[in-house]
């Protein structure tokens, strides 16, 4: 017997929005199997050794651990990641509001080659992306060249870790739009232009407004993608402390000098920081849901 | 019916031609220039680079250590995937969106942490290090430790890819079946699957693509022992600090090359479904 | 449709079977037959890959023509303090070649795999060869850069790994500051006859001159290789401060007509050590093989593999005028004679709060 009536895939990315209607649920087997797995595997892989990490953190007190999260030299690598972080997910929202755009709305030769390789970052392996746009960027790569002798530092500087953080968290935003833009349609533009409004306002007033949540969660997801990486940057990166070392780096360094409270505190400021950035995006996604059910 | 159409008024052409060209320089110099420098560096030489990079026993123990992680860690977040999106998607119950967070973790949390955290756990000076080592049981600096941190990072990517999909999907066809009499599992297999069954691929293979290629979090885990617990990545990283950088750039390009099949395939996968759907649309008609 | 899923079902399939399959034979290198098979894990830091790459096949024809077993050694490398903490967290090496003593120390100090005494296990110190620290400048030398003090020259770039991760830098350091030292109080004989006043004089311009050395490194690798690969590969900065066998060997490398090799007239006597990590050899049953292993780099063998990857021998008379000949000379001196002890020096200079940390805070 037949019982397939549809197929859909996911096109977007990890990310996209449930568009969840109301429905009862009671009639489903499986709750409590599939729960308890879910809850026992996410427990073995993800929370004990996450314990792990709180645990050793509670054997400070209160004053050590704020020294060790919180003075100077740490203190400028969060700023510095979390700068670059926030300047790349802020070029991702632009550019790749531009490229999703036109690759939704525009029909181009090779438009199919460029959305296949939107996914690319996420499907190198990040050390090999460090080393191949160190090749590019750095003083003497092939673009780094032209533009160190234009004053531009594009490697060894807070500049050059923003390139390599813009490089792997563009899929994020792109992919996020992707899927919202397609399933616009184009009725109120076109009542919204019938009314007189400017191609601008339109898109401004009505276009925009519409697309905001998932550009929003397109850049949170690619800003909290950017706080954690570390392959890639290293290579770009000057390391310098103070200047251009970024907070996984610092975490790895003191884990080497067998500074592993020191490792811990800042492992334990960076994880609160993922997990607040996470919690929002879901909060957000069910606060849309919520309101798009009505 | 051109598909244009559903979406609005066009843009007059030349802020057509602007974002396209916009969006083409982006993606060229962004996303396509590293991975042609990677190929063009591996193939400066010509092939020859790789005979002699594959002729190291090393390269070989690394190509298999990779694999073998991959086959671990990849069938059993798959198996979580489903099982949660199955819990998740289809019930309605308290914390939900706590529970989704902690999902995502791994996701965002940086390798280097993923990695310090098992030595936490498991290292000679952590909870259970000592007791496993008087067991004679490795973990950390071994295969065991890299499957850990590998199934660690990439936890999230097939259940993040089946819940949204599952959840759009409703419960309908389930209830259906079940009301005719299905199992659970008969259900599960002959309905559920089939439906999720494109987006549950592109989620092994992204989670395929990062198994296989995740650095910062092994490399804290591995102890880089040449030809014993070196994975691809880390190789490639051992070439480039032994003199080798031609090597360590064609071995980069075999990993370039995983990760471009991958997107070829996913590529493939999202014409067949449209095809599918297209097919499906003349039966309805 | 049913195709559709039968498909997709053999791609998956097909998948899981093929990595199987090379997953399989991962682990088959171990022995069967009538030899018995050992294997060691040596655990060193950056520069020495080649080195040992070469002096274990040599180790594994001599247990072979004496015992007939068949030894095969296992290397790691990487920056010395990853190293060594990965060696506290379980990595169960046999023997340990580290960059230098303090990093051994901290082991058997925290964790007890191996005594305390460690450095009297085996001759001098138990180090086998030593090395110290040279420059390496572009062809040609266009900076002009001869000895230290030719490092405060403005308007050049000096390529140094992170002393908090790398044992050849904190080697580079100290090298430096001595050279400062010694400067300011008229050589090694002044700086013995230094009253504490004049002392503390002279430390504070060798910090100046640390702290402009540092202004001038555009990038902190984590290991000496890395900083080699900076100096080298990608091009950066004008002088590379390493160890005088990483200097020779990025010399050969890079074919001799990129880079060459100034030694400064005074540096200081690097001296990596070695050590049996007596726990991890009982418990692989490797203690006799071990200590073979590192006695064999004291043999004529080992001393001219030694010489031959640019370490300097231990004893110079195992090898020939001609070898040693390329060793330049310099004056060396220890670290014993500045701060007493590496702890002492990891203490004021690498520690956290210490005057490396502090050189990078603004002021």
């Amino acid at each position: 017997m037949e019982l397939t009536l549809h197929v859909s895939l996911g096109e977007g990315s990890c990310a996209k929005q449930p568009m969840s209607r109301k429905r009862s649920y009671s009639v489903l087997p499986g709750f409590g199997l599939t729960m308890g797995y879910t809850l026992t595997y996410l427990s073995l892989i993800v929370l004990i050794p996450l314990a792990a990490l709180i645990v050793r953190a509670a054997s400070m007190s209160l004053e050590q651990f704020w020294a060790a999260a919180f003075n100077p030299r740490v203190m400028a690598s969060y700023r510095i990641t979390f700068g670059t972080s926030l300047v790349a997910a802020l070029v991702n929202s632009v550019f790749g509001f531009i490229v999703a755009w036109s690759l939704v709305r525009y029909r181009f030769v090779g438009r199919k080659l460029l959305d296949a390789l939107i996914d690319l970052p996420f499907a190198i392996p990040t050390a090999v992306s460090g080393i191949a746009l160190t090749a590019i960027y750095d003083r003497n790569g092939i673009l780094g060249h032209t533009l160190f002798q234009w004053g531009i530092k594009s490697a060894l500087s807070p500049l050059g870790i923003c390139i390599a953080l813009t490089f792997i968290s563009l899929p994020f935003v792109v992919r996020t739009l992707q899927p919202a833009l397609e399933e616009m349609d184009g009725e109120s533009e076109e009542a919204a232009m019938c009314l007189g409004a400017s191609r601008w306002e339109t898109f401004r007033r009505v276009i925009f407004p519409a697309l905001f949540p998932s550009l929003l969660t397109g850049f949170a997801l690619a800003f909290a993608r950017s706080l954690g990486e570390y392959g890639s940057v290293v290579f770009i990166s000057g390391n310098l402390p103070m200047k251009t070392e970024i907070t996984s780096l610092l975490i790895i360094t003191k884990f080497e000098q067998h500074d592993h409270l020191g490792a811990t505190a800042i492992a334990i400021v960076m994880l609160v920081a993922s997990f607040a950035i996470l919690m929002s995006i879901n909060g957000l996604q069910w606060y849309l849901a919520k309101k798009f059910r009505g | 019916m051109s598909v244009e159409n559903k979406h609005g008024i066009q843009d007059p052409l030349w802020v057509q031609w602007t974002l396209i060209t916009i969006t083409i320089g982006f993606v060229a110099i962004f996303l396509a220039l590293p991975v042609a420098i990677i190929f063009a560096e591996a193939l400066k030489d010509g092939l020859k680079t790789y005979a002699i990079a594959l002729k190291d026993p090393a390269a070989w123990s690394a190509i298999h250590l990779t694999l073998l992680v991959t086959a671990i860690s990849v069938p059993v977040n798959t198996v979580f995937g489903l099982a949660a999106s199955w819990a998740i998607a289809k019930f309605e119950f308290k914390g939900k969106s706590l529970l989704l967070t902690l999902i995502d973790i791994p996701f965002a949390v940086s390798p280097v942490i993923s990695g310090f955290i098992y030595v936490l756990l498991f290292g000679l000076q952590g909870w259970f290090g000592q007791t496993l080592s008087d067991w004679g049981f490795k973990v950390i600096f071994a295969v065991p430790g890299i499957v850990l941190v590998t199934i660690f990072v990439t936890f999230p990517f097939v259940a993040r890819e089946l819940i949204p999909l599952m959840q759009e999907q409703g419960n309908d066809e389930e209830q259906a079946a079940i009301s005719l009499g299905a199992k659970g599992w008969q259900t599960f297999f002959y309905v559920t699957l089939p439906n999720i069954r494109w987006g549950l691929l592109y989620g092994v293979i992204l989670c395929n693509a990062r198994a296989m290629g995740e650095f910062g979090a092994v490399s804290v885990v591995s102890g880089s022992i040449r030809g014993k617990t070196a994975t691809l990545p880390l190789h490639v990283e051992v070439l480039y600090n032994g003199f080798n950088v031609p090597a360590a750039f064609a071995m980069a390009s075999l990993l370039a090359l995983v990760g471009l099949l991958t997107l070829a395939l996913k590529t493939y996968l999202e014409w067949k479904v449209k095809q599918q759907r297209r097919e499906l649309a003349l039966v309805n008609e | 449709m049913d195709l559709m899923w039968k498909h997709t079902f053999g791609w998956l399939s097909l998948w899981l079977v093929s990595v199987a399959l090379t997953g399989c034979d991962g682990s088959s290198q171990r022995g069967e037959g009538g030899v018995k098979k050992v294997q060691l894990l040596n655990v060193s830091y950056d520069p020495t890959r080649e080195f040992y790459q070469e002096f274990n096949e040599s180790f594994a024809a001599h247990w072979k023509a004496t015992k007939n077993e068949e030894v095969y050694v296992e290397q790691s490398h990487g920056g010395a303090g990853k190293q060594a903490r990965a060696v506290m967290d379980g990595l169960e090496a046999d023997v340990i070649t580290l960059a230098l003593g303090y990093d051994i120390d901290v082991i058997a100090e925290r964790t007890k795999l191996l005594p305390l005494d460690w450095q009297s296990k085996f001759p001098k110190n138990s180090a086998p060869y030593s090395s110290t620290i040279v420059f390496l400048v572009r062809k040609g030398n266009p900076k002009g850069i001869k000895d230290w003090a030719d490092l405060e020259k403005e308007g050049i770039e000096i390529i140094t790994p992170n002393p908090k991760t790398s044992g050849g830098a904190r080697w580079n350091y100290l090298a430096a500051w001595g050279a400062a030292l010694a400067k300011e109080l008229g050589g090694m004989e002044g700086i013995r006859k230094a009253t504490p006043e004049q002392r503390a004089a002279a430390d504070k311009k060798a910090r100046a001159f640390i702290e402009s050395i540092f202004r001038k490194v555009p990038v902190l690798d984590s290991g000496a290789r890395g900083a080699t690969n900076s100096f080298v590969q990608r091009q950066l900065g004008d002088v590379l401060l390493t160890w005088e066998n990483e200097a020779f060997l990025a010399l050969k490398e890079s074919g001799g007509d990129q880079v060459e090799v100034v030694v400064p007239k005074l540096s200081i006597l690097a001296e990596p050590p070695v050590a049996v990590v007596d726990e991890y050899a009982k418990k692989h049953g490797t203690q006799e093989i071990a200590k073979a292993y590192l006695e064999h780099l004291y043999s004529p063998q080992g001393q001219q593999l030694a010489a031959k990857h640019f370490f300097r021998p231990n004893s110079a008379e195992l090898i020939s005028t001609e070898q040693m000949a390329k060793f330049a000379e310099v004056e060396l001196f220890q670290l014993k004679d500045i701060w007493g002890s590496w702890a002492e020096a990891q203490k004021v200079h690498f520690d956290d709060g210490g005057i490396f940390d502090q050189i990078y805070q603004p002021k």
